[in-house]
């Protein structure tokens, strides 16, 4: 039989907020266990919440940047649930009323364009981190480092729309993108501010009901994202094929031996009893307040993507490699802005410049090569002051010191000939091409010496060296 | 001023028990927005108080640290759940007390004790530091001798607060000075259910008596209908454990308190903690509103209970279209003997029959003494005004004062 997969995604971006969603402890990544931390995000008896209102602004920015509706009237709700790293023993967070509605994303998969829906955005509070395999922590003992805890997340969930691995991958690259774009979150799923779920079910072609599901949890990077669902399809087809049935489960994906583990059964599923946190108010969101976040958007990756195409006149494939980031696209922008060629400057990017950037690990705002540096470098080739093969040794040689291309390209003899046998040769034989105006020269015609220094320019193309030419010429000449 | 604070208040750096075992050896690092408050004005802190076990009872005989006696007879309980607070003013301990009130729990034991208790309006002070009970119910009181010495307090320690997103960021009026000394042409509005069924004769005859005097003197009575006002106990009850099972999740025994770990595992731990740390009428109401918010039983009470608490809510609106205040006793009875309802809940929820319904409206109440029972013991009359009115409570309250 052939099976259609059902695939819907949960994402939880960290915002990138300098304080906590609650209190004003700060957000930053890495520092010393609980070091973070206040009587309000400990939990302590007593202590009452205050919403920070960046968190509702950055939410409400992903919200536009999803085609989503914004809800005017948000609530908090408390999930209440019992774990060490949640000190209050219940989540701050959205339910009935999530600040986001009814948004969608369109991805493109092997140049099929496709809406995923997004069902909705809502704010919460991270949990702080159970310690228990480190060398540090003994036996039967469990750490908890509260840094994290109260740190905003906006989570962001989309209908059951993406209908292989490849699509979920492009849906939350996708997200990635615009959280980075946005400014609301740095995106590293290796650290934890972007993480995924994923419910994933199969249905056998041309049902309409729902397969069971299973959710997938612990992936992170995009690509375990894409492994842990082919695995599971695998597993959920194999079942399906035996005349098994699929239990509702939550698996952890275990990204070094490549398989998901069984963590709970549906029957272990929390009753959160939700209601509506009372030491929050409503939080009411002003039309003036929402213009001025919409005013104050970045252009978003599609936009810059077609601007580019019409802007630029390069090719649809460069503008979305260009724009994939926008520190690339803004990379791109500050190159062109001096040189005549994008698609020259596009090239060069999308080549060397990327190739640099993965091989020093950097962001390509860091790099030693500047746009401007590389702008004078373009400028050169498109000038024929140097060939593209020797631009390629000045890039090299611009990465390693902070010389302009200008004086690399003279260090390195670059723009000229100065081998000056090879330079002989080359005027002997324009002299020999040119047997008609030596005569003249010969008779007293003087000026032809700047026809001759031409044509061996030409020979050269470019790459003698007018004086050294004038004076080699003089010499053969008498 | 020497005053007393209720031990569900933090001070930095002292020891906050909540009247619980499980709180152990907690002490707060921080202080509670009216405790630094009061000390800006230089009030001399001497104390904590005892109270039913995080504030939820009506005899303080809930205390993990035994009950609190009432001093007009001490085989009689002093009211809850700041029997502490209402005896330390009642005694000379202090001549101001912090309380806690969530149903009543300031203005009963006022009324048993024959002391002044306040409970302002839900947000005219900050919540910040009070541990909680019900969230949207909870409001810290004030106990005096004297409807001014309440006031008074109110003045230093009312208004918005940053860390507190309920309290409300409006002006507060200077309540020191008697605004208003003439009941002429006051409308005082008397619930037809509140003198019903269940109120002692001797409390109804002096309150009517009270009331006459206040018409003579050109106040106007008004009959008023509070019809939800018989479901108050209901709604209370769904919608107080409901918040109070959430709030005390965080005693756990995980990052501070009283720990029971017999290495049996974490659920183990949590279990015995907490079966061991709270007291029996803690572990119903967590077990009642654990209930109430469940899956399938969400809607049928707590959501319903939300509904009839903005009926009753509107109930009060009304009312205050037609009195300025709402007068009716505090209590059904004087205050009983101790152990008399221990084994009765549901007799000791209906303590608060008269009081529940302004902490359900947000509005705010005061009991002040009425006078002395045949049975030796005092009992008070309470009213109530509009939420952030409670001008007219000090007004009318120190007129009937003056009587």
């Amino acid at each position: 039989m052939n099976y259609e997969v059902v695939i819907g995604l949960e994402v939880h971006a960290q915002l990138s907020t300098n304080s906590k969603i609650f209190c004003g402890c700060s957000t930053q990544f890495g520092a010393e266990p609980n070091s973070q931390v206040c009587p309000v995000c400990l939990g302590m008896p007593g202590v009452l919440p205050v919403l920070n209102k960046k968190v509702v602004e950055y939410a409400i920015k992903m919200g536009f940047a999803t085609n989503s509706q914004i809800n005017r009237i948000n609530t908090f709700a408390r999930k209440n649930y019992f774990y060490p790293d949640s000190p209050k023993a219940y989540q701050i967070s959205q339910f009935d009323e999530p600040i986001c509605e009814h948004g969608y994303l369109d991805i493109n998969v092997d140049g099929t364009e496709k809406r995923i829906g997004i069902t909705r955005i809502h704010m919460e509070e991270d949990a702080g981190k159970s310690v228990h395999d480190e060398s540090y922590v003994s036996k039967n003992e469990t750490l908890i480092d509260l840094n994290r805890c109260g740190t905003p997340l906006i989570e962001i969930v989309s209908e059951p729309d993406m209908r292989s691995p490849k699509e979920a991958a492009a849906y939350l690259t996708k997200i990635r993108q615009l959280v980075r774009y946005l400014g609301i979150c740095d995106g590293n799923m290796d650290e934890g501010s972007l993480r995924c779920d994923a419910n994933i079910s199969l249905r056998p072609v041309g049902q309409k009901e729902l397969g069971t599901k299973a959710e997938l949890k612990n992936m992170n990077s995009i690509r375990n994202v894409e492994r842990a669902l082919e695995y599971e399809i695998k597993r959920q087809k194999y079942i399906l094929e035996d005349g098994g049935t699929i239990l509702q489960e939550t698996l952890l994906w275990d990204p070094v031996k490549n398989v998901a583990k069984s963590m709970r059964g549906k029957e272990d599923s929390h009753d959160y009893r939700y209601f509506p946190d009372p030491d929050l108010v409503p939080v009411i969101i002003e039309q003036l307040w929402l213009d001025d976040i919409y005013q104050a958007l970045p252009e978003l990756p599609d936009a810059k993507s077609n601007r580019f195409v019409s802007q630029y006149k390069i090719p649809e494939y460069d503008a979305e490699v260009l724009t994939a980031s926008k520190e690339v696209a803004d990379y791109f922008e500050a190159t062109v802005k001096n040189v005549a060629n994008a698609k020259l400057a596009s090239n060069w990017i999308m080549g060397e410049v990327m190739r640099l950037v993965n091989q020093q690990k950097v962001e390509i705002g860091k790099l030693s090569v500047t746009p401007t540096r590389l702008s004078d470098l373009l400028k050169s080739i498109e000038e024929k002051t140097i060939s593209g093969s020797a631009a390629k040794t000045v890039f090299e040689k611009m990465v390693e010191s902070d010389l302009s291309v200008a004086q690399i390209i003279e260090q390195e003899g670059l723009s000229q000939i100065s081998d000056s046998s090879e330079l002989d040769k080359l005027i002997d034989q324009v002299l020999a091409e040119n047997p008609a105006q030596v005569e003249r020269y010969k008779n007293g015609e003087m000026k032809l010496i700047g026809f001759f220094v031409g044509s061996v320019m030409k020979a050269s193309k470019g790459k003698a060296d007018p004086r050294q030419t004038n004076e080699i010429l003089r010499k053969k000449l008498g | 001023m020497v005053i007393a604070i209720k031990d569900n208040i933090n001070i930095k750096d002292e020891i906050t028990t909540c009247g619980s075992k499980i709180l152990g050896e907690f002490k707060s690092p921080y202080n509670a927005t009216v405790v630094t408050k009061l000390k800006t004005e230089d009030a001399l802190i001497i104390g904590k108080t005892n109270l039913d076990e995080f504030a939820m009872g009506s005899s303080n005989e809930n205390s993990a640290f035994g009950p609190v006696k009432n001093p007009h007879n001490p085989e009689m309980v002093p009211g809850g759940s700041s029997g502490g607070s209402a005896v330390a003013v009642a005694t000379g301990c202090a001549d101001i007390a912090l309380g806690s009130d969530t149903g009543g729990s300031v203005r009963q034991p006022a009324s048993f004790t024959g002391t002044v208790g306040l409970k302002p309006s839900y947000g005219r002070l900050s919540r910040y530091g009070l541990v909680a009970f019900a969230s949207s119910l909870d409001q810290i009181g004030i106990f005096g001798n004297f409807t001014q010495d309440t006031a008074f307090v109110l003045n230093a320690i009312a208004g918005h607060d940053v860390l507190d997103s309920t309290s409300a960021d409006i002006t507060v009026p200077d309540y020191i000075n008697q605004k208003n000394s003439s009941v002429t042409g006051l409308k005082i509005g008397l619930p037809k259910q509140y003198f019903a069924d269940g109120l002692d004769p001797e409390i109804k005859s002096r309150i009517v008596q009270i009331t006459d005097r206040l018409k003579e003197k050109g106040a106007e009575l008004v009959e008023i209908d509070l019809a939800t006002a018989e479901y108050a106990i209901a709604i209370y009850y769904i919608i107080a454990t409901a918040e109070a099972s959430s709030n005390l999740s965080r005693f756990d025994g995980v990052h501070y308190g009283m720990r029971i770990d017999e290495g049996t595992g974490l659920t183990d731990m949590y279990e015995k903690t907490r079966s061991e740390g709270f007291g029996e009428e803690v572990q119903r109401r967590i077990l009642l509103g654990t209930y109430v918010l469940s899956a399938g039983y969400y809607d049928a009470y707590y959501k319903k209970a939300q509904q009839v608490r903005r009926l009753l809510k509107n109930d009060f609106d009304t009312a205050f279209k037609k009195c300025d205040v709402i007068l009716s006793p505090t209590t059904p009875t004087t205050a009983f003997k101790i152990g008399e309802k221990s084994d009765d809940p549901l007799s000791m929820y209906l303590q608060d029959i008269y009081t529940v319904s302004a902490n359900l409206a947000g509005i705010c109440g005061i009991s002040i003494p009425a006078g002395m029972h045949s049975n030796r013991m005092p009992f008070g009359l309470q009213l109530q005004a509009r939420a952030f009115n409670e001008q007219a409570l000090f007004d009318l309250g120190t007129f009937i004062e003056k009587l």
